[in-house]
């Protein structure tokens, strides 16, 4: 079970925005997580709490397929995004590194910024402590849920390699 | 039932061959998986990491550092470093160095790396340019072509297809860039998510390579996984002399399933102009006319290839950049810088007061070379206005074609090339 406090995005948040391209020209995580949400929001990471949840709209993470929007967020120590919908790119790297995003449409919409969340992440279940409300997460295709359970990309082909 | 072109090409690269829209295919192989000098450092240290120490198949892999190239600090120089030194050890025949570099998705093509029916991954979002030529081509991230180098294979689900058919003769001055916009203002930036997106109908049909690719190369920015046209004699015709393997000419069934189907008069539609920040908010140019502007950027691998080069080199001629503004001119690769200076456009160029530069991505991204300042203003045949896209986070970026960019470097604000004319 994950818990934190839900900081709240709008629709179509693109991975310019998750991390600026002035500073891909390092793949350092930490380095990566300083700067994230920055242009959106400056003072994000001053401010977010370790096991604190991204909660946005449609479309989270469009734009770019740089994989360093979610490595910054894993590393910046999200436990989740939960948002209405993801954009592909965003979505299958997420996936690959084991960055757990959850799609719940009224759980996006009816969260606030501040809520505090808890996530059942086995179970789907999403639960607004502040709201007194719950939300069911929609299910993850079984071969995609494969890649999870291994915990990412790269440890799925190397089991699979054995 | 009929299939997609979509769906004939991801089923030839697996071993089920019958493979339908949301079907998920485990191990496509794909004839080609690109990278660049962000993502590929990223895909290198995973594929280390996991300890895998030789290239599936080194033949499929390439490698273009462009972005940050020639390497603008020593970070940059550090990952293009990296990128070298995994090419001379796995023996990666498509490296492209700087001086044979281009924008990878103008090079691909250009240099017959990518062919009709291939399947292609590559870790840059723009990778869908390739569905010009009739191949499936889609942006994946580095974890994945980490994963592509050790197995030589991806995961990918079949997307469905959406069908957008263009009629009409296209005004003067309309282009690729003009139907792209066009249609993503219409659907918005998440229009196509998950899907395919077909072009197709009269005016495709008309429509040259260069622009095809520009039309393509913006699926992503509806959201799509793919941006698909189904080959011709103008493909046959682009490809001929440049592939480097047998091309395979994929058509989409009459009978094959679309989820939804959209129908475009284009013949009436003015140059499109993209507001900030979401390539969605295209409007008319006419109907942004004035807008003051402090710099252009003509170039991308949405717009810098030889036939954008030349509608703008058209529109300058003869004529200055207005004093207020900074117009960066960077041709997609070195055979359009070639072509520019052999056909005399550089002087055009340069004669007017403009920059032009080596092949980069430079700007576009907010990399280098145009980089903007808090409040500045830019028009970009570039692909995206995000905020910050360019530069500051509190400068704009404003998105068109090559002849609204070049017509506005000329007024100083934003025009339709026929105010200057």
């Amino acid at each position: 079970m994950m818990e934190g406090t839900a900081r709240k995005f709008g629709d179509d948040v693109n991975t310019d925005e998750i991390i600026p391209a002035r500073y891909l020209n390092t793949t350092d995580p930490d380095e990566l997580a300083g700067h994230c949400m920055e242009d959106s929001d400056p003072d994000f990471i001053k401010n977010v709490q370790p096991g604190d949840f991204i909660v946005a709209g449609e479309n989270f993470g469009c734009g770019s397929s740089r994989e360093h929007a979610p490595i910054a967020i894993k590393s910046a120590k999200i436990a989740a995004v939960i948002a209405k919908s993801f954009a592909r790119i965003f979505y299958r790297n997420a996936i690959n590194i084991g960055l757990p995003i959850v799609e719940s449409a009224d759980a996006a919409q009816d969260i606030d910024d501040g809520d505090k969340i808890k996530l059942d992440l086995t179970a789907g279940i999403i639960e607004n402590a502040t709201k007194g409300k719950q939300y069911k997460a929609l299910p993850f295709p079984e071969e995609m849920q494969e890649i999870i359970n291994a915990g990412g990309l790269m440890e799925f082909i190397k089991k699979q390699a054995k | 039932m009929g299939m997609t072109i979509t769906e004939k090409i991801i089923a030839a690269h697996t071993e089920s061959k019958q493979l339908r829209a949301g079907d998920f295919a485990k191990a496509a192989r794909p004839d080609i998986c690109l990278a660049n000098d962000i993502t590929a450092p990223v895909a290198i240290e995973e594929f280390e990491k996991a300890g895998f120490e030789k290239l599936h198949d080194p033949g499929t892999v390439v490698l273009v550092p462009d972005h940050f190239t020639p390497n603008k600090d020593i970070k940059s120089a550090q990952q293009a470093a990296l990128l070298r030194t995994f090419a001379r050890k796995h023996g990666v025949e498509h490296y492209f160095e700087v001086g044979r570099m281009g924008i990878e998705h103008a090079l691909l093509p250009e240099a017959g790396i990518v062919v009709p029916g291939d399947l292609v991954i590559g870790a840059d979002s723009h990778t869908c340019t390739y569905g010009a030529l009739g191949a499936f081509s889609t942006g994946v991230g580095s974890t994945d072509m980490a994963a592509c180098y050790a197995t030589g294979t991806v995961w990918l689900r079949v997307p469905e297809s959406i069908k957008f058919v263009f009629h009409g003769d296209l005004r003067k001055y309309v282009s690729g860039k003009d139907l792209i916009l066009y249609t993503i203002g219409r659907i918005g930036v998440d229009g196509a998510l998950y899907k395919a997106m077909e072009f197709t109908g009269p005016t495709i049909r008309q429509l040259p390579m260069d622009a095809r690719q520009t039309v393509c190369n913006m699926a992503i920015e509806a959201g799509g996984k793919s941006g698909i046209i189904e080959p011709d004699d103008i493909t046959r015709e682009y490809v001929e002399g440049r592939a480097r393997r047998t091309p395979t000419f994929y058509n989409s069934d009459p009978d094959a399933q679309y989820c939804r189907e959209y129908d475009y008069d284009v013949s009436k539609i003015s140059p499109q102009v993209a507001l900030p920040h979401l390539p969605e908010n295209a409007r008319p140019v006419e109907e942004v006319s004035g807008t003051k502007i402090d710099q252009v950027v003509i170039g991308s691998c949405t717009n810098g290839r030889i036939s954008d080069i030349r509608q703008a080199a058209r529109i300058i001629s003869g004529r200055q950049v207005h004093r207020d503004v900074r117009l960066i001119v960077i041709p997609a690769t070195q055979e359009v810088y070639k072509a520019s200076i052999e056909e005399g456009l550089v002087t055009i160029f340069i004669d007017a007061g403009a920059a032009f530069s080596t092949p980069t991505c430079g700007p576009c991204l907010g990399g280098h070379m145009g980089i903007l300042a808090e409040g500045e203003r830019c028009l970009a045949t570039t692909n995206r206005n995000f905020v910050g896209r360019m530069g500051h986070p509190k400068s704009e970026v404003y998105l068109a074609g090559p002849a609204v960019a070049a017509a506005s470097a000329i007024a100083g604000k934003i025009v339709h090339p026929d105010e200057i004319a």
